[in-house]
């Protein structure tokens, strides 16, 4: 099978005056259609650098990246989503209005993708809030609205930069659930990037586990599970969980 | 809705109108003993009121120029410079702050002589400005101009450098160009600065126009002030001074109104 997205050999590095901070090194991978991807490391090794070089925000010092077969250049356009740490919904949008600024800034905001729009609010439970400011939204609800922003676009593949991360526990843990069960729905390919293992084993099928900085791959972990009903408070009952935590837990720490 | 109010929401909420109403009486009881000791002490004669003038004096001479129209053209001189320099200053500030965010290059060049200009004191290029332009009006609106426009140039453009960087990495995920980094995001979170650099500016503004006015003026309030100081007509100084605060107050309020229609 062709991979979706495939890295070789990405090298990144931050510049100052004084200093040049390596934030990857030599980093290769590969994502098929359909995977859920999931990177753990060390804080600051450079997890979130990865998804902006992925996304074409910044553009790596040496190596490739190949999507659908094709080289990604600085320029291209390519379908790619980006869910940020926050949500970042603007309050002088309705929510309605947030959930389709990327259609409007990419001049598709027609009647189909309007509608489109409107069926994903109802199907994620916000489309009572359509005309409702963000500041009236819980943060889960935020979260959720961030994401069909995001999904408006049909991106081929998301990338989720800690995206719970705001949330306090039992928000975060409710809204991991809802979120890993929308895409495992509408089958998209998703890279996470996250330092919260329990989160990266409840929701992915394959695990990079990166060293500190620079970052490059410590090992690489597949996760299945023997479950009928696979969603993320499932797995998180589950006996392997424990297993997969501590075999993750140990490549994390293998350096240090 | 009605639902009961408990003991202790009514006992906070009297006190909280006592307190309202102690601030209004006192503000009003100010004011008015003000005017009482002003008038009081120039008729008994504790004060000179050929050179304090009187309430009552400078209520007489404001009747006798609305009267005869000339009161009416100086404070309509005046309003009109005030607020084309202040829409000016308001354009240009705007038009400026947005090139130094697009290129921070020129942001970074320009940056020492902004700081200086804005620090001058810009009184001093009044009598410049009347020996380039003339002692016209269009003098006295870019004197106006000069001493607010610096400061608004830089602060609008720091409120723009201020807006979450984050904000703008969402428009360039979703693949959006600086152009609608800085229409969906950058401007809309930027009025409430811009609103309060409109509040500044419309102050400053008013200064500047009275500074030219000073110089270079045949009408207008400025005028009239340096005019009644020169032949001792204190009590048109005076009225003078007290039209500029209503024109003061009644400027702000309306920047205050705009403000409020923006916030519902």
């Amino acid at each position: 099978m062709q991979p979706l997205l495939e890295l070789k050999n990405i090298c990144y590095s931050y510049h100052t005056p004084t200093l040049e901070t390596p934030a990857i090194a030599n980093l290769s991978f590969a994502l098929y259609p359909g995977e859920f991807l999931a990177v753990v490391g060390p804080s600051g090794c450079g997890k979130s650098t990865l998804l902006s070089i992925i996304c074409g925000l910044l553009n790596p010092e040496k190596g490739l990246i190949m999507l659908n077969g094709r080289y990604l250049h600085s320029d291209s356009s390519s379908n790619i989503g980006y869910m940020l740490q926050h949500d970042h919904l603007f309050e002088w949008r309705t929510i309605f209005q947030n959930v389709t600024l990327g259609l409007e800034i990419q001049h598709t905001l027609c009647n189909r993708t309007k509608a489109h729009a409107e069926e994903l609010l109802e199907c994620y439970g916000l489309k009572a809030f359509k005309n409702a400011r963000p500041s009236e939204l819980s943060g889960g609800m935020r979260q959720r609205a961030a994401l069909i922003r995001t999904l408006v676009l049909d991106p081929e593949l998301l990338l989720l930069d800690e995206p719970f991360s705001s949330l306090d526990y039992q928000t975060r843990l409710s809204v991991g659930d809802d979120i890993g069960q929308i895409l495992r729905k509408e089958k998209k390919s998703a890279i996470l990037v996250t330092h919260d293992l329990s989160e990266a084993i409840s929701l992915a099928d394959r695990i990079i586990v990166l060293t500190k900085r620079p970052a490059t791959i410590q090992s690489v972990v597949p996760v299945s599970f023997a479950l009928a009903d696979d969603t993320p408070m499932h797995r998180r009952n589950a006996p392997e969980f424990k297993t997969y935590f501590n075999q993750i837990w140990e490549a994390l720490n293998h350096d240090a | 809705m009605t639902h009961e109010i408990s003991d202790g929401q009514q006992l906070y909420l009297n006190r909280r109108k006592k307190h309202r109403q102690i601030v209004q009486i006192s503000r009003f009881a100010i004011f008015l003993s003000f005017l009482f000791l002003w008038e009081f002490s120039a008729n008994v004669g504790l004060i000179d009121s050929f050179i304090f003038s009187s309430p009552s004096k400078v209520a007489l001479s404001c009747s006798q120029m609305l009267l005869d129209g000339t009161l009416l053209v100086h404070i309509g001189v005046t309003l009109y410079e005030t607020i084309l320099s202040f829409v000016l200053v308001i354009l240009v500030s705007m038009i400026s702050a947005v090139i130094l965010w697009c290129s921070s290059k020129i942001a970074e060049i320009i940056d020492p002589y902004l700081v200086v200009l804005n620090s001058l004191p810009k009184s001093a290029l009044a009598p410049l400005l009347i020996v380039w332009l003339g002692a016209t009006p269009t003098t006295i609106i870019v004197t106006g101009m000069s001493v607010a426009v610096f400061g608004s140039i830089l602060s609008i453009y720091t409120g723009f450098t201020t807006v979450d960087t984050e904000d703008i990495k969402l428009i360039y995920t979703l693949r959006g160009t600086k152009g609608q980094a800085l229409r969906k995001v950058v401007l809309p979170s930027s009025v409430p600065t811009i609103i309060s650099t409109m509040k500044v500016n419309i102050g400053l503004c008013l200064v500047g126009v009275i500074i030219g006015e000073f110089l270079a003026a045949k009408r207008g309030l400025g005028y009239l002030i340096i005019y009644s100081s020169q032949v001792y007509k204190m009590d048109w100084l005076l009225m003078s001074i007290v039209l500029l605060c209503i024109m003061a107050i009644g400027l702000y309020a309306v920047i205050g109104l705009f403000e409020r229609r923006y916030q519902r």
